[in-house]
């Protein structure tokens, strides 16, 4: 174990299922910090907070254990971890904008989420403070230097995006650096959930990221689950899990054909979007909703496979894999659409890993990161879940990445659907106290849900959406690159802006 | 053929023709006008903005223009820009960021203009009603013409209103 963990390990641990939590003080949290920079292994997952204290979700990659630990926010502050994890800083941000808790030494406390539009600020604090006065302009990072220009894009950006303010800082036709800038998209959805049993705050869940919601779904499903102590039947994981792997498929799908659109190669969406409209069409056919929102609820699923459900879901998948060998052929086989895939927006195994990258950018990266597979849950498991993985860490891995994980779903989908057919779909939440971790492994990468319950209605939650920790890869896969390969890398990552937003 | 002697006899005895009458002749120039706007007027050019949805609305727009659905069939054509749009098609609720985005989208429009809201975030804010960074439905921000509902709507249903906007259109 390392120095960091054993730092973890050694604090006091509070009842969270199914990982205590472990309260450091402020010095151990300070240490801890220290310690983070020599300690590659420990990845930072997550940052949030909530009234009184600020939570981290570590795991060691080493031994594949994962650390909830937390500080006291004492006069406001905290000890940041930006300086030794990167990816805090957007979390840090985050917090200071919800709760107004201010990262102490952090490396960046410009606003995040709120652009001073709101009504109050800190609107997750005990007490928000009214906003009086206009907003203040966005402040982005200088971008001063022998010919060097700014580009500014965004929030809306034309075609069917979701709105993000992006600023290229640019020479001649080279990227020096692109600066995002979200939060446009901020509803609130924290403030919501709060007071709300589960069951009413599952519709909350499955509207995070519509392109997710199973996979968002099942996460906060799973967490309202082990914070009230109790399991969804087999059935209904083994339900969920057709749901999850369904959409993986049509995720996938449409990133494929988002990505031709991108590098102006029609034939990949003239392939790809027929495909995935058939899928959504069997999963309306079988669970009454062509995304499947609102077909998780805490405690199992909403309903079971309505007749003719499987079949026509079986015939989809006929029909996917039998346009495989096509699909292989349209991408490998077409030399425009590979020049400008191959070596273009790169992340570098060093990178992914100091982010904690997981889904397909991190293991276009090699990086053996899954969460049906390790920690595993039901009814992965029981299954063989394959771990395909690409070295590239360009836009053409990440393509053959998505390629690669198709015909594993479509094994997984039968494999789910040939099992047996009974048992409950769902039990009732008892009004519990409580603390839980949900995750699931969606179509983009690894979601983490956290929520406390105080007599079975939501006290405190966060999720954490895998668009945290890709975004900034996808700033620095920009970096060095061509303006007009913009739209290309950001297809090749799809990062969420809605996720993230809250 | 044998009326055509008659007419030419009449003609030749026909008094000087009249200069015609200007309020005759504009009442048919608008005629005319509205005839061309029949036969020549069946495209609509569409402008999608997000003003704070959850992204789900987004998906099943985006497979409007995918092969199976394929709205340019209809005369109807996604613009990157509300410069080159008749139609704004909004999502979600207007979150208070996205209010002035919004606007600016909407002022940047040339006339005539008109604006659909695309799912029930769109029409009420749906379940985000009340959140303190939602300002309310598009109709909160700019005048709204046309409403589809769904959570999110299917693209046929998105398809459909498209097309009875571009039937108006076509007819008014």
């Amino acid at each position: 174990m390392s120095e960091a963990a054993a730092l973890i390990r050694a604090a006091p641990a509070l009842p969270c299922a199914p990982w205590p939590r472990h309260l450091l003080t402020a010095e151990a949290w300070r240490a801890l910090a220290a310690a983070l920079p020599g300690q590659p292994a420990l990845a930072l997952l997550a940052l949030w907070a909530d009234s009184g204290h600020v939570h981290a979700l570590f795991r060691d990659e080493d031994t594949g254990a994962i650390l909830p630990a937390s500080v006291a926010v004492a006069a406001g502050a905290y000890p940041a971890l930006s300086p030794a994890r990167p990816a805090a800083a957007w979390f840090e941000r985050m917090i200071l904008d919800l709760w107004g808790h201010a990262a102490e030494g952090g490396t960046d406390a410009r606003p995040w989420l709120d652009h001073g539009r709101w009504p109050v600020q800190a609107p997750l604090s005990p007490r928000p403070v009214p906003v009086g006065g206009p907003p203040e302009p966005p402040g982005f990072l200088p971008a001063d230097g022998p010919g060097l220009h700014v580009l500014p894009l965004g929030p809306v950006r034309g075609g069917i995006a979701e709105p993000a303010q992006l600023r290229l800082a640019v020479q001649g036709e080279l990227v020096v650096r692109l600066e995002t800038r979200l939060g446009w998209l901020h509803k609130g959805t924290l403030a919501l959930l709060r007071g709300k049993s589960p069951r009413a705050a599952a519709r909350f869940a499955a509207r995070l990221a519509g392109d997710s919601t199973v996979a968002h779904a099942i996460a906060f499903a799973r967490a309202a689950e082990a914070a009230s102590g109790v399991a969804a039947p087999p059935r209904a994981a083994m339900l969920r899990a057709v749901m999850a792997e369904i959409e993986r498929l049509a995720g996938h799908l449409a990133d494929l054909a988002s990505l031709g659109q991108a590098a102006g190669f029609a034939p990949l969406p003239a392939l790809c979007l027929p495909l995935r409209e058939a899928l959504l069409e069997a999963a309306a056919a079988a669970f009454g909703h062509r995304l499947m929102m609102d077909c998780v609820v805490p405690g199992g699923v909403a309903a079971a496979i309505a007749p003719g459900g499987e079949a026509a879901i079986a015939a989809a998948l006929t029909r996917l894999e039998a346009a495989l060998p096509a699909l292989a052929r349209l991408h490998d086989g077409s030399g425009s659409l590979l020049r400008r895939l191959v070596g273009v927006g790169v992340v570098t195994p060093a990178l992914t890993r100091a982010l904690a990258a997981g889904g397909v950018v991190g293991r276009a990266t090699g990086r053996a990161v899954d969460l049906r597979r390790h920690p595993g849950y039901p009814p992965y498991d029981g299954l063989d879940v394959p771990l395909p993985s690409r070295q590239a860490g360009d836009a053409d891995a990440r393509v053959r990445q998505r390629l690669d994980e198709l015909p594993h779903a479509i094994a997984l989908l039968r494999e789910l659907l040939a099992g047996p057919a009974e048992g409950a779909i769902g039990v009732a939440l008892p009004p519990a106290s409580g603390e839980g971790i949900g995750f699931a492994e969606g179509y983009r990468g690894d979601i983490w849900h956290w929520l406390r319950l105080d007599g079975g209605l939501i006290a405190a939650c966060f999720p954490r959406d895998p668009a945290w920790l890709h975004w900034p890869l996808a700033e620095a896969a920009m970096a060095g690159g061509a303006v007009e390969d913009l739209g290309l890398v950001l297809a090749s990552f799809h990062d969420s802006c809605a996720g993230m937003d809250l | 053929m044998t009326r055509w002697p008659r007419i030419r006899a009449g003609l030749r005895g026909a008094p000087p023709a009249a200069p015609p009458d200007e309020a005759t002749a504009a009442a048919l120039a608008e005629r005319m006008a509205a005839a061309a706007q029949t036969r020549l007027g069946r495209s609509l050019a569409v402008c999608f903005l997000d003003a704070g949805s959850c992204n789900g609305c987004e998906l099943e727009a985006r497979m409007l223009a995918g092969a199976v659905h394929d709205l340019e069939r209809y005369g109807i054509t996604l613009v990157a820009t509300p410069r080159h749009a008749d139609v704004l098609l909004v999502s979600g609720p207007v979150t208070r960021a996205m209010q002035e985005p919004l606007l600016r989208a909407h002022e940047a429009m040339a006339e005539p203009k008109w604006v659909v809201a695309l799912g029930d975030c769109a029409i009420d804010a749906g379940v985000f009603k009340g959140g303190y960074g939602v300002l309310g439905g598009v109709d909160a921000a700019v005048p709204v013409d046309l409403s589809i509902r769904g959570c999110p709507p299917t693209p046929g249903q998105i398809l459909d209103a498209l097309r009875a906007l571009l039937q108006a259109n076509a007819t008014a």
